[in-house]
């Protein structure tokens, strides 16, 4: 009896694995995209796209990850546009995510000195040039430790789409607890999953925060 | 189907009820974890061996794991351990706690910029280590971080929504619940993150003159304590410079 519903356990806790971790690395490549697209207009040139990048970040800043997940998934059918529960869970995350990342990506692009910027429009570098092979470098790494901590918020945060009944390690557990009656199993099982997760995107992190250790991108 | 402003008549005296709901969970749970976190941080500072690595491997837990989690399993495994607290006190008790361990690392960075100096001083000054704490480090430590408390209270106020998985009749449980009665989830929804937005608003300019008048009035209470200070150092710290992290 006991093996039956650890192996029941199992199951349904390596189903929900699957729907975390998707969740988790397409929610962070969106939010990676986004912070910086949003990172840099917001100290862009042009008015309108500094506008535009404003209001994104205040909004998704200013409301709670829990209500944008909703109102991806409840209220935006209202507009003809169904999202599946699995595109509104990684578009509310990523979105949400990412406009913390943005902050991170507009702080360590001007934490860059001036004397960087000067010292680029001396050697007559374009925009670009002055951005990817000055700027980036000594920024990116600045910015790692706390995309790190993002990713973990994110991973987190995953676990309110369990309430948009996407079928995730949270919800699977709620299932499992519906179905038989355990409460503690369930949960606890749920927790030591989710910590190894968090091991695990430190782990990655401090991986590639090596990876882009200052002292070899130096320019 | 578009945007119904009766709809909006008709769910705000709801979402005002939850508001209210809202509101007094944030201020009790970030009551909680001030408090506790500041024990936490002082616990993880005093501490060696292994009831330091206990303390900080549980911190580490708690900070990893979904918080929506710990509240099912506060909300559901509290009962059997013959704790019965209604869904409003689990709440607090998850956010508390939650948040206490996010706190007491920033109270721990506070206590650990304070200089070597001042511990020196102090044990020169023969202060047993209660009063150490308690009248040089704390006073300095607590007021460096302030913004940064600040910052989790406003984090804390956009979290509670999840309370209403737990049946805590916030303002988006309100929200939900009107929208399973009339199947119009748009209204609701939209208004519950347009008094987010306006909350958070209220929040940061609560925050930020109460982090000024608090630095001014500790400014002034510190005054014999600021006498400890060493000739050479330079212990104003830029408190903006934690806002990042």
């Amino acid at each position: 009896m006991t093996e039956l519903v650890l192996s029941d356990l199992l199951r349904s806790v390596l189903r929900g694995l699957e729907i975390t971790v998707i969740l988790t690395i397409s929610g962070s490549i969106l939010a990676f995209v986004c912070a910086f697209v949003f990172g840099l207009g917001r100290v862009s040139r042009w008015r309108f796209i500094r506008v535009f990048s404003v209001c994104y970040i205040e909004l998704f800043r200013g409301t709670s990850v829990f209500v944008q997940v909703f109102w991806l998934y409840y209220a935006l059918p209202a507009f003809g546009l169904l999202l599946s529960p699995l595109l509104a869970g990684i578009l509310g995350l990523g979105l949400n995510v990412g406009a913390y990342g943005a902050e991170v990506v507009r702080s360590a692009v001007q934490a860059t000195g001036r004397d960087q910027y000067e010292a680029c429009c001396a050697l007559n570098f374009t925009r670009y040039q002055t951005f990817r092979y000055i700027i980036l470098p000594q920024a990116f790494p600045r910015m790692l430790p706390v995309f790190g901590n993002n990713m973990v918020e994110l991973m987190k945060a995953s676990s309110i789409v369990s309430l948009i009944s996407l079928s995730d390690i949270t919800f699977q557990a709620q299932q499992f607890r519906i179905r038989t009656g355990q409460t503690f199993l369930p949960f606890a099982v749920t927790l030591i999953v989710y910590f190894i997760l968090y091991l695990g995107i430190l782990f990655f992190i401090r991986s590639v925060t090596r990876l882009a250790n200052p002292q070899k991108v130096k320019v | 189907m578009t945007w119904d402003n009766h709809f909006v008549v008709m769910v705000f005296p709801y979402l005002l009820k939850g508001l209210q709901v809202t509101i007094i969970a944030t201020l009790c749970s970030f009551a909680v974890a001030v408090c506790l976190g500041l024990a936490i941080a002082v616990l993880e500072k005093i501490t060696r061996g292994p009831i330091f690595f206990l303390i900080s491997g549980v911190t580490h837990f708690i900070r990893g794991t979904p918080l929506l989690v710990q509240l099912f399993f506060l909300y559901y495994l509290l009962p059997y351990a013959n704790i019965t607290l209604p869904a409003f006190g689990c709440g607090i008790l998850g956010f508390g706690v939650h948040y206490a361990t996010y706190l007491s690392n920033v109270y721990k960075s506070g206590i650990e910029a304070i200089p070597v100096l001042q511990w020196e001083v102090s044990k020169a000054c023969n202060f047993s280590p209660f009063q150490t704490w308690r009248y040089v480090i704390l006073p300095q430590a607590i007021r460096s971080v302030l913004p940064v408390l600040g910052n989790y209270f406003i984090a804390l106020i956009k979290e509670t929504p999840l309370l209403s998985s737990i049946s805590v009749m916030e303002m988006m449980g309100e929200a939900s619940l009107f929208g399973d009665m009339h199947y119009r989830y748009l209204e609701p929804i939209t208004m519950v993150g347009v008094l987010f937005l306006a909350l958070g608003m209220v929040a940061r300019g609560c925050v930020g003159s109460m982090t000024r008048i608090l630095g001014v009035l500790r400014e002034k209470d510190d005054h014999s304590a600021s006498s400890l200070k060493g000739p050479y150092e330079n212990s104003k710290m830029d408190p903006s410079e934690n806002l990042i992290s």
